[in-house]
């Protein structure tokens, strides 16, 4: 698979080599020739056709975009695609398994941690961090983990119930 | 929004990199954290013909304390890194209070301390905290290593005097003399936003005496401030309710804020007075505590 901005920007890449590149998205070994210029985010939206990931403000800020590379969260708008070059991405696309929701997911729909959703793959991925790292979060380390993060709906309370909600039952079913 | 065309590599050691540095000839950039960087790349306002990533340059990840007390923070050191460090949180208290204020947690997972001093944004906390701190920039070339003292290594807003075919490899913070004290306040709109005003103060003292000083200040001019007057103010007597007004006047006289969306330039130079007052009372208080 290739992926350029040719859709979008005709001229072609004469002297700008395509690069080769693998990497684990969710789980499975993906490879997709890019162009040094193109960003994670889109490359994980066209290239890969995982619209999970949002892109909200394309200016770094809004946080929508977050994936996790590596286990860490980080914004693929501010990442190069070459950049994840043998590296594990993770998307929202990767939290439920075809039966399952992700007890992230249902932290989300069981206390309303969405409304227009626009923002919310990016709050989970940036909840999915912290709780890797901590399954027992005050409320206080829930709103830091998630400052990077914003949302023009909600006004936030009911996400941090979301992730305070996942954080339980997560640690009910000692799966963290 | 996506950047302009660029040729990419990603070299596995400084001297490959140095070399395509070279080779690039000015029209080439590094790449480290990527936080300032592509922004400006999306928005085009850069547009070199080469980037050269320093991400997979394995040794430059550290930060540490040598057993003389000196502290070095490599180029890949992450703002993240900084923030969770128990080093700095026992033992460099502008660091500590700083690296939790740097825009927000997911920047942080990606930024570098490093590529903040680089940048030379009038606006970034490091270069306060480092001038504050009287620290330097180990920078290397083709011909070796040079050492820069902060305060000399921001030639303007954006620009550093680092040589086309240099990467600044360290940030190199001096071994303190006597008992180090200090802090770190931010005023910023929301989280992650940059500073409407910002100081760092670093302070060293033998006994009661000051013995070093140090005054940094954020986003209150076009290039960060070193308050040096303010800090003289400071050496060769104990900490009073006196010299920290002095201090305070000083340090808000060297500020050059302007008005803009962030507030006035009479509320920012206000700000800047609070804020030495703030710091330095602090340090009174928990010494006062401790005795
Ligand atoms: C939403 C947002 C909010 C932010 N808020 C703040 C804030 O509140 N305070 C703050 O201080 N910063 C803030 N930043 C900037 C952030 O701290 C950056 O991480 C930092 O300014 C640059 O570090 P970097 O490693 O990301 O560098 P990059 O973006 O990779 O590089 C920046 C520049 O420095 C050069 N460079 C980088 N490393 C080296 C090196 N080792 N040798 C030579 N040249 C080098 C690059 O060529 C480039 O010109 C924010 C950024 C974002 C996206
Ligand atoms: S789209 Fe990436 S931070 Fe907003
Ligand atoms: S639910 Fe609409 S932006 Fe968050």
């Amino acid at each position: 698979m290739t992926s350029l901005y040719e859709e979008i920007s005709p001229d072609p890449p004469d002297n700008v080599p395509v690069r080769r590149v693998t990497m684990t998205v969710n789980g499975e070994k993906r490879a997709a020739d890019v162009e040094p210029r193109l960003l994670l985010a889109h490359l994980l939206r066209y290239g890969f056709m995982l619209t999970g990931t949002h892109t909200g403000c394309d200016t770094s800020n809004c946080g929508a975009c977050t994936v996790l590379f590596d286990g860490k969260a980080i914004k693929s708008c501010t990442m190069l695609a070459v950049q994840a070059d043998g590296h594990d991405v993770e998307t929202v696309e990767g939290l439920a398994t075809a039966s399952e929701l992700h007890p992230i997911q249902e932290g989300f729909k069981h206390e309303h941690g969405l409304q227009c959703g626009f923002c919310t793959p990016g709050m989970m991925l940036a909840a999915k961090a912290l709780l890797d790292e901590n399954d027992d979060p005050t409320e206080d380390e829930v709103r830091w983990a998630m400052s990077g993060n914003l949302c023009r709906c909600t006004g936030y309370q009911n996400i941090v119930k979301s992730v305070l909600w996942a954080a339980e039952k997560l640690r009910a079913e000692g799966r963290s | 929004m996506y950047p302009s065309r660029f040729r990419y590599e990603a070299p596995r050691s400084l001297d490959q990199a140095i070399d395509l540095l070279r080779t690039g000839g000015g029209e080439a950039k590094v790449l480290a954290g990527g936080q300032s960087l592509v922004p400006l790349l999306k928005l085009r306002f850069a547009a070199p013909e080469l980037l050269v990533d320093i991400n997979n340059i394995p040794g430059l990840d550290y930060h540490r304390v040598d057993p003389d007390g000196t502290i070095r923070i490599g180029a890949l050191c992450r703002h993240a890194d900084l923030e969770r460090s128990t080093v700095l949180s026992s033992g460099q208290p502008t660091m500590a209070a700083a690296a939790p204020l740097i825009a927000d947690p997911i920047v942080r997972n990606r930024g570098t301390l490093v590529g903040s001093l680089c940048h030379a944004d009038p606006q970034g906390d490091w270069a306060s905290v480092m001038t504050a701190l009287g620290g330097h920039v180990v920078a290397q070339g083709a011909d070796g290593r040079r050492s820069i003292p902060v305060a000399q290594f921001v030639t303007g807003p954006f620009q550093n005097v680092l040589a086309i075919d240099e990467i600044a490899v360290e940030a190199v913070v001096p071994a303190p003399k006597g008992t180090v004290a200090g802090g770190y306040l931010k005023l910023e709109r929301r989280v992650g936003d940059f500073a409407t005003a910002g100081v760092a103060v670093a302070i060293e003292t033998s006994g009661e005496l000051i013995t070093r000083a140090g005054i940094g200040l954020t986003g209150v001019g076009g290039a960060t401030i070193d308050a040096v007057d303010a800090a003289k103010a400071l050496v060769g007597r104990p900490l009073s309710a006196e010299s920290i007004g002095q201090a305070a006047d000083l340090a808000a006289q060297a500020a050059r804020p302007r008005t803009d969306h962030r507030g006035s330039a009479e509320y920012k130079r206000h700000i800047v007075h609070t804020f030495v007052v703030r710091i330095l009372s602090r340090i009174t208080e928990s010494a006062e505590r401790a005795a």
